[in-house]
């Protein structure tokens, strides 16, 4: 593009320390001009052009955040589609190609955005503009609509942090101060997150868009609509199955919080959907779930954790078993914390008969000292809770691993049979017995 | 699942013939409702057999009612039920009884799970072929509404993939329908159903009238094309291919082209990519003229895009577009037109963009024939030949093959060799094993006498490479020059400096030499097998090193079979029996492998062979990665190493441990691979 746009000779404008410059009652047209003048777009792959005319355009970009931010008045009625056509031409854009050609936001330096330095006092003026005290949503809302939103909810898929940064207070000023947005802006805040779970897995943007869900989330009224229990049924739960869980599941952990404290009748859904999507082969994220999982029981009601002691602790169970003994000790835990303890105790007639085979048994078998330590905690604190069922079950530990056994043979002769019959009736599909 | 009974109710649930062997299907149904997911999913599987042992009516009555029930399974589960579901047909008594099928089917199409709800699609279309034409109205299509105008975008993806399979079979009062229903799910404002329409436009095309064709699917086409997400507008580029290919030239120009040229330069790079990607499919798909007006004019702007990957995708395609070009005037059209462009090409900024080009620009020569070529590609490929970019260089030289045809390829030598050398001695061992990949190609083409005089040395250099992936790629390819230079070149050049290496300090390089031996005996003969090399590696026997020594029992295994019977008796049968004597667990291992084989060849002879022989105390593999390495050192266990080496070499041996041949016997490792990458 051509920067043969810029052609006005540089003059200050008023806010600046050069404000004597322009009498006060040109200054309003200046804005408008400058705001034209930042409408050009340079290359700044090719760092050595045009390098005049990009460092002007900076320098008017700042003085164009000095005047909003101090002067009065200045926000007419007229300056507003120019600030918005400003700001459109400069940060909507096809966010290019990743550099690395799977790019792995764990693994990889992200690219940075090289018209940065504009961008970022684009952003900036933006920002002022929206939280200026003289601004009005209601003239605002002409120019940022639906499809200003739909683009500026795209960039969020940008790799440079530092803009993600700014649309993440950019966009959650829009939230605060546009109503007729806000259900707009769900959905496709929605779309991406569905997009993301169910088609590309990949989508850089994630961890900020939860932030502004997480502070949505709490301030949604009581009792809740079934469109936010179906996003976090069906949009939430599902976003922890995604590969790259780790760089987003703080701000995914405390959505799901928000939600529960909010209304503690949806913590049976949020457990099973968590059981569900419980990691098979990652112990990396089965560490986070439980992380997750424990900031869940400290907000738990009684009445709730009734509902789902069984099929939790059975994952429990299995955790506390795992042969990853990071897992093992992260599940272990949950038996310092003096929340989750009470309630066990509380309930220890349902739940000790689901741990004890499983702790019974490391407590014997696992490789790593620290975690049969832990484990001998775990037992002795049920012993303490209830002895006597406590006794019962080490008196039928023989008895019940042998009766397990006993099934699996079973089993394993079930399936012999199975074979066995289809082979007869194959034969005698075919005719070589007689029916 | 009231009505399918478990095991409490025994056989009589099964078929109610009191047959008692049918109760395993009974505990096979009640293994449905399983705890354990896996459990669940064996029996999943055999659902065929449940349903066999049934009966149609049961299976119609109980059991697909207790499957639509269980629907709420883990995703695993559900994807074999909508596989299992899709062959059911004969299960449930044949193409009249189809539609039971259509309820489990249709709650596994609003899965959230991609994977399941695809496979529960992919089961629809099956079963759809198998309902008449009645029922596919009074059951398929109301489905199909049903799904199109479900809640959740779920059921309104799956039902875009439904509509071509039951419109041609349709009435024309429900094609209207059909046709509307698809209309809205076009303009849906999920974008993942915009997306799963615009991807099942083109199939959806084929199968309606030419009119509603013009009249419906184009103004969608459109559309889909001019999306505010550049996820849709690229697939509405796929569709593109297909409508162009119902319509007459006019049509297209009037209907499509206004659209695909807009795609062509559309501010997503995406969609200029894609519009790339599918270059030659649309070019046939629009006829020679507007090729000739509209895309190559595309294609120009395509070569110089200003995102490295839509240039890569269209250097891509330069071969193809020049081979499809109309034979009248493509010469003049290639050096006019797309000649220029690539010559930018081949100095581009990017690697993959050149790596892309000289992957195809050899392709070149034979389109424009012998001299264009030596004018004006061949500098292009000298060029590409001395890029800094090891990939450029392998590409235009794994496609030297088109060039000979046309010009030979001693126009190429010169510049040829210094290229390969750089590749053979590059840093990365990849690079290094691509390119002997291509020496026997290159063999053949360049002739024995080149190769011997600039090529062999480097041959010989790679089998003491320090990587051992590259050592075998070097054993493999000797044997692939010697199956195309013959047996006398192999005994003048090859097996001399093979077997002088049998003497080398170094035992990797004397397995080496086993190595070369195995790959070489069958290509080279009897003769020379027998009287050169058998000598080589019955000497080797007496090595210090085990792993050298139950090599040679390996190789004399290998060869065997081409030695003749007075050989593998006087000589090999000695040999091996005294290294099944060897004080080593593996030596004696494998010389008793290559004993029983031997010996199955001169069956008349009477050799001992004990299979309960076979070593496996435990433990007594670890030991050999305390062996010594170099020569010289005494070949006794040195145990308190073990600690030492349990850190470094445990941990890279352990995986190998599992790639391990069933037939090796129990506890024997394949030492030789692990040792010689160390």
């Amino acid at each position: 593009m051509s920067p043969g746009g810029l052609q006005l000779p540089p003059v200050s404008l008023g806010g600046s320390p050069r404000s004597t410059d322009v009498p006060s009652s040109e200054q309003p047209e200046l804005f408008l001009k400058k705001l034209q003048q930042c409408c050009v777009i340079f290359d700044f792959m090719d760092t050595l052009s045009d390098l005049k005319m990009k460092e002007y355009k900076r320098s008017t970009l700042n003085e164009l955040v000095d005047y909003i931010t101090i002067s009065r008045g200045c926000l007419t009625e007229q300056t507003y589609p120019e600030v918005v056509r400003m700001v459109s031409c400069n940060i909507f854009r096809t966010l290019p190609p990743s550099d690395s050609n799977e790019f792995d936001p764990e693994e990889d330096e992200p690219t940075l955005e090289a018209s940065w330095p504009h961008l970022q006092l684009v952003y900036e003026f933006f920002i002022r503009f929206l939280e200026s005290q003289e601004f009005q949503p209601s003239i605002a809302k002409k120019y940022i609509d639906q499809k200003f939103v739909l683009q500026l909810l795209e960039l969020f898929d940008s790799e440079d942090p530092r803009e993600r940064d700014y649309l993440k207070t950019v966009l959650h000023r829009i939230y605060g101060k546009f109503l007729g947005l806000r259900a707009f802006i769900r959905k496709q805040i929605n779309n991406i997150f569905l997009r993301f779970v169910y088609e590309t897995e990949h989508f850089n943007g994630v961890a900020e868009l939860l932030e502004i869900l997480g502070s949505i989330i709490n301030g949604f009224a009581l009792p809740l609509k079934a469109e936010h229990k179906q996003f976090l049924v069906k949009v939430l739960i599902p976003l922890h199955t995604v590969r790259s869980l780790s760089l987003f599941h703080a701000q995914l952990a405390y959505c799901i919080v928000q939600f529960l404290e909010k209304d503690p009748s949806l913590t049976e859904p949020v457990i099973r959907g968590l059981m569900k999507f419980w990691p098979k082969t990652c112990s990396q994220k089965e560490v986070m779930f439980l992380g997750e999982l424990e900031e869940i029981l400290d907000v738990i009601e009684p009445s709730q954790f009734v509902k789902i002691q069984e099929p939790l602790f059975k994952q429990i169970a299995k955790c506390v078993s795992s042969p990853h003994f990071q897992v093992a000790e992260r599940a272990l835990y949950y038996w310092n914390n003096e929340y989750i303890m009470s309630l066990i105790e509380e309930n220890s007639n349902v739940i000790l008969p689901i741990m004890f085979s499983s702790l019974y048994r490391i407590s014997k078998e696992h490789w790593n000292p620290a975690i049969v330590a832990l484990v001998y905690n775990v037992l002795k604190a049920f012993m303490e809770m209830n002895s006597t069922m406590f006794d019962e079950l080490t008196a039928t530990y023989k008895s019940d691993r042998q009766r397990e056994k006993k099934k699996e043979k079973e089993r394993e002769e079930l399936w012999k049979k199975l074979e066995d019959l289809e082979l007869k009736r194959g034969l005698r599909r075919d005719g070589i017995i007689p029916t | 699942m009231a009505g399918v009974a478990g095991p409490a109710t025994g056989s009589g649930a099964a078929g109610g013939d009191g047959d008692d062997s049918l109760y395993p299907i009974a505990v096979l149904i009640d293994e449905l409702r399983n705890e354990d997911v896996q459990l669940r999913l064996n029996s999943i599987k055999k659902l065929s057999t449940i349903a066999l042992a049934l009966g149609v009516e049961r299976t119609r009555t109980e059991l697909l009612p207790f499957l639509t029930d269980t629907i709420y399974d883990e995703d695993e589960v559900l994807l074999a039920l909508a596989e299992q579901l899709g062959n059911f047909t004969g299960l449930v008594g044949g193409p009249d009884f189809a539609h039971c099928l259509l309820p489990p089917l249709e709650s596994l199409a609003t899965v959230e799970e991609t994977v399941v709800r695809d496979k529960a699609v992919e089961s629809l279309r099956q079963i759809s072929q198998e309902h008449t034409p009645v029922a596919l109205e009074a059951h398929f299509v109301p489905l199909v509404k049903r799904l199109a105008s479900g809640d959740w975008f779920t059921s309104r993806t799956s039902a875009c993939g439904l509509f071509s399979v039951c419109y041609p079979r349709a009435s024309i009062a429900v094609k209207g329908e059909i046709r509307q229903y698809f209309r809205s799910l076009c303009s849906d404002d999920t974008p993942m159903v915009r997306r799963a329409a615009a991807s099942k436009l083109g199939e959806f095309a084929k199968v309606l009238e030419l009119d509603s064709v013009k009249s419906e699917i184009v103004p969608l086409f459109t559309n889909l094309a001019s999306d505010e997400q550049d996820s849709v507008r690229l697939l509405a580029v796929e569709a593109c291919v297909s409508i162009a290919q119902l319509l007459s030239q006019d049509d297209i120009e009037a209907l499509v082209m206004p659209t695909l040229r807009q795609a062509a330069e559309d501010k997503s790079w995406r969609v200029r990519y894609m519009v790339a990607d599918k270059f030659s499919e649309l070019q046939k798909a629009v006829g020679p003229k507007i090729t000739l007006n509209d895309l190559i004019p595309a294609f120009q702007n395509l070569l110089k895009d200003c995102e490295a990957e839509v240039r890569a995708a269209a250097a891509h395609k330069v071969k193809e577009l020049c081979e499809n070009l109309p034979m009248e005037g493509r010469e003049t059209m290639i050096m006019n037109q797309i000649l220029p462009y690539i010559k930018e090409l081949v100095s581009d900024t990017n690697q993959h963009v050149k790596s892309a080009l000289a992957s195809v620009i050899m392709g070149l020569s034979t389109i424009l024939g012998k001299e264009n070529t030596i004018e004006h590609l061949l500098p292009l490929f000298l060029a590409q030949l001395k890029d800094e970019c090891p990939e450029v260089r392998l590409n235009i030289i794994s496609n030297l093959d088109c060039v000979n045809e046309v010009i030979g390829i001693r126009q190429l030598s010169q510049s040829l060799l210094p290229a390969i050398v750089e590749l053979a001695e590059d840093a990365k061992w990849r690079v290094r094993l691509a390119i002997i990949e291509y020496m026997p190609l290159l063999a053949g083409q360049l002739g024995v006498e080149f190769f011997d005089e600039k090529l062999n040395s480097l041959c010989m250099a790679w089998l003491v490479d320090h990587v051992y992936a590259i050592r075998e790629a070097a054993t493999n390819n000797l044997m692939k020059l010697v199956q195309k230079f013959g047996t006398e070149w192999a005994q003048n050049t090859i097996v001399p400096k093979v077997l002088v290496m049998a003497n080398d300090p170094n035992y990797l390089h004397r397995m080496t030499t086993l190595f070369c031996i195995n790959a070489l005996s069958e290509a080279c003969g009897q003769e020379i097998t027998t009287k050169q090399m058998l000598p080589i590696v019955l000497k080797m026997a007496g090595d210090q090193v085990a792993n050298v020594r139950f090599n040679v029992a390996k190789s004399l295994q290998k060869i065997g079979p081409i030695l003749d019977t007075d050989a593998l008796q006087e000589e090999v049968k000695p040999v091996l029996q005294k290294l099944g004597q060897d004080e080593d667990m593996d030596v004696k291992y494998f010389a008793q492998e290559a004993i029983s084989a031997v010996a199955q060849r001169l069956r008349k002879l009477d050799f001992p062979v004990k299979d309960s022989e076979e070593p496996s105390a435990p433990g007594a593999d670890k030991n050999h990665f305390l062996r010594p390495r170099g020569p010289g050192e005494d070949t006794g266990k040195v145990l308190p190493l073990i600690s030492r080496h349990k850190e470094t070499e445990w941990l890279e041996w352990l995986p190998r441990r599992q790639q391990r041949q069933p037939s090796l016997g129990v506890q024997v490792q394949p030492r030789d691979q692990h040792i010689s990458c160390t």
